[in-house]
Order: C-alpha cells, then sequence, then structure tokens
C-alpha cells in the first residue's frame, strides 16, 4: 500500500532524532549487560574455580566417609544422621511389618523367651505374649494413633504471640504515636465546621448546599 | 469378595442388590482398560498361595504384608490365615498380632468387618494360640 502524499508531508512535523539533537538525553546504557551475556572462556574460569576452592577446603575425605561419620566429626550441633544402609525400623499405620525388630539386642530373659516362641504359643502366658510383640514392636497400632494434643500448643502459641503483639501496640499508643491533634476535638471541629460554611465550601450540591443559611441548622 | 461387602454395608437401608462397578476389578491398584482382569477370586487364591509356601521366609513373609496393606482393600479371612499360618512357621507371634492391628486399622471407618474377621479367624487364632490385641490390652493406647 503506497502512502499517499498527504501524509508524506505530515510526515515532516515529527523530528528525526539525532547525536546533535538527542546529546541532552539521560544515559540508559545501564539497561543492557556491559559484558558479552555468554562466554564458554568465563564459564571455563567459574568452574575451575569452584572445584580449586571444595578441594582445598574439604580435601579428599568429602567423597569417601559414609554419612554417619561426616555428621560426627562435622560442625558441633549437627543432628545424627540415620544410617540408611542397613535395616530400619519403623512404626507406621500403612506398612505394619518393619525390616528389623525393635530391640536388636535381647537380654537373657528375652532370648530364653525368644526360644519359647518356637514351642507351642498356647503354652505362653499373655505377659509373655505382651513382651515378645514389644521386643518386636515400638509403638502399638493405637499407640501410633493416640492423639497428640498438638492444637492446643498450637492455639496456645497463637494467642500467647497475639497477646504480646497486644502489648507491643499499648506501649506504642504511649510512647511512640506523636502528641494529640487538638484539630479533632469536638470544639476545634465546630469552629471548623463554622468557618467551612461561611467561606460557602461547596454551596451547589457538596457541604454548604446541605445548610440552611436562613433557619441556621441543617437541612 | 470384602470389597461388595464393604458397599453393600454403607448403602444401609438401601437394596442389598447394588451392584458391583466395573472400575474395582480385583487388580488392585492397577487400571487396565485391556488384557485380562483378574477376579476377587483369583486375586485371593495367588496371596494364600504366596503365604502357603512351605519354606516362607521373614522376608517374604514381611513383603507380603506389606504390599498386601498397601492395597485398597481388606484382606480376606483365608488370605489372613495363610498369613498367620505363616507367622506360625517363623516363629513369629508378635507379627502375627501385628497383622490383627493392620487389619482393624485398614477397615478404617467400617467397623463391622473387624469382628467379621476375628469371627473367620476365631478357629485358628484358638489352634495357633494368637491373642487378639484386645485380649492383651493393647487396642488402647
Amino acid at each position: 500500500m503506497v502512502v499517499s502524499n498527504v501524509y508524506l508531508h505530515s510526515l515532516s512535523q515529527f523530528k528525526i532524532p539525532t547525536k546533535a539533537n538527542t546529546s541532552h538525553y539521560l544515559s540508559l546504557s545501564f539497561l543492557s549487560p556491559p559484558t558479552p551475556v555468554f562466554s564458554w572462556k568465563a564459564m571455563l574460569h567459574l568452574t575451575a574455580g569452584r572445584v580449586a576452592g571444595l578441594l582445598s577446603r574439604r580435601g579428599v575425605a568429602a567423597f569417601s566417609s559414609s554419612g554417619v561419620k561426616m555428621a560426627s566429626h562435622g560442625h558441633g550441633g549437627v543432628t545424627e544422621q540415620t544410617d540408611m544402609s542397613v535395616p530400619l525400623y519403623w512404626d507406621r499405620l500403612d506398612t505394619p511389618l518393619p525390616d528389623r525388630p525393635y530391640k536388636d539386642t535381647l537380654s537373657a530373659a528375652d532370648k530364653s523367651l525368644k526360644q519359647k516362641e518356637k514351642g507351642p504359643w498356647n503354652s505362653l502366658s499373655k505377659e509373655e505374649k505382651l513382651a515378645l510383640y514389644r521386643i518386636m514392636f515400638n509403638e502399638t497400632y493405637a499407640e501410633m494413633k493416640k492423639p497428640t494434643g498438638e492444637w492446643k500448643t498450637v492455639f496456645g502459641g497463637i494467642f500467647f504471640f497475639i497477646g504480646f503483639t497486644g502489648l507491643v501496640v499499648l506501649w506504642q499508643r504511649y510512647y511512640v504515636y506523636p502528641p494529640h491533634p487538638p484539630t479533632l476535638d469536638d470544639e476545634w471541629q465546630a469552629m471548623q465546621v463554622k468557618r467551612m460554611l461561611d467561606m460557602r465550601v461547596n454551596p451547589v450540591e457538596g457541604f454548604s448546599a446541605k445548610w440552611d443559611y436562613e433557619k441556621g441548622q441543617w437541612k | 469378595m470384602f470389597r461388595a461387602a464393604l458397599r453393600l454395608s454403607v448403602s444401609g437401608a438401601r437394596s442389598l442388590t447394588r451392584s458391583r462397578p466395573q472400575y474395582t476389578a480385583s487388580v488392585a491398584a492397577r487400571s487396565y482398560s485391556h488384557g485380562k482382569q483378574e477376579t476377587d477370586e483369583e486375586f485371593d487364591a495367588r496371596w494364600v498361595t504366596y503365604f502357603n509356601k512351605p519354606d516362607i521366609d521373614a522376608w517374604e513373609l514381611r513383603k507380603g504384608m506389606n504390599t498386601l496393606i498397601g492395597y485398597d482393600l481388606v484382606p480376606e479371612p483365608k488370605i489372613l490365615e495363610a498369613a498367620l499360618r505363616a507367622c506360625r512357621r517363623l516363629n513369629d507371634l508378635a507379627s502375627a498380632i501385628r497383622i490383627l492391628e493392620a487389619v482393624k486399622d485398614k477397615s478404617g471407618p467400617h467397623k463391622e468387618i473387624y469382628p467379621y474377621v476375628l469371627q473367620e479367624l476365631q478357629p485358628t487364632l484358638n489352634e495357633l494360640g494368637i491373642p487378639t490385641p484386645e485380649e492383651l490390652g493393647i487396642d488402647e493406647a
């Protein structure tokens, strides 16, 4: 589509930007990156630097010891890590039989009980059966499902901190707020209203329009 | 099948001839739209055979039970009986009691399932001398 001469002529109203007529503009060069966006050489330098740092600080030990060993002579206060390389015990509702019994070191009494377990179970007393259960398992299903009462701690904490916040707000009212402005008092407000009416604020549809000047009262 | 019993009991006053929906075919945890669907009886038979293995080892017992409990169903008493007998062969009374606890937990809100299972298992429990968690007093925390 050919632009008509009329439009070409009207375009002359727009000045074409040149260095001469834009020299007063602010420099916005900070918006685009001054350095090249990506360079392999830079990447190589960075990676090499990091690897060198790692090796020098940790030594080769970082790659050899097991999880447990690392935790034990790491910085103080680190919790013991579970050794995942051995069979674990767990109390789970959805997985009733864990990989190992709860008590794996048995006393002499426990050991003799385990021997008795190889015979008929009818000859075991109730206490013995319970003892066998407790050797094998830590918590019963009922104990696993027992409510924890955690909600009391949660709500207690919530109310405590709301209360504390209330105290902070109260302290603020007395020690932080500036002096009470007199302009909010009723006498001042009355004088203010009178002044606004005297100067006929919004007399057509607004403030003063609602005041009946003859009767000296609000309409 | 137990899942049918589940739905029948929930329906309460409604008709007992409510049909079982197609998607709950016995291959628990799988929902193939093609291929042969295992029936409830086949499922039960498979698991009974698993636990009835004469030289079943402790790992297989644990694996079997944990897998079975992972399914969305309460195992039939005959599967549980086979599992309890496997516990006997392995001289593991504690696991037998644990299995009973797990069955009660699997029933969830359907409180009538567990007494039914115990009722069905009573002869086996008496024969093997397996106490119920209630008898040991561990059903309450």
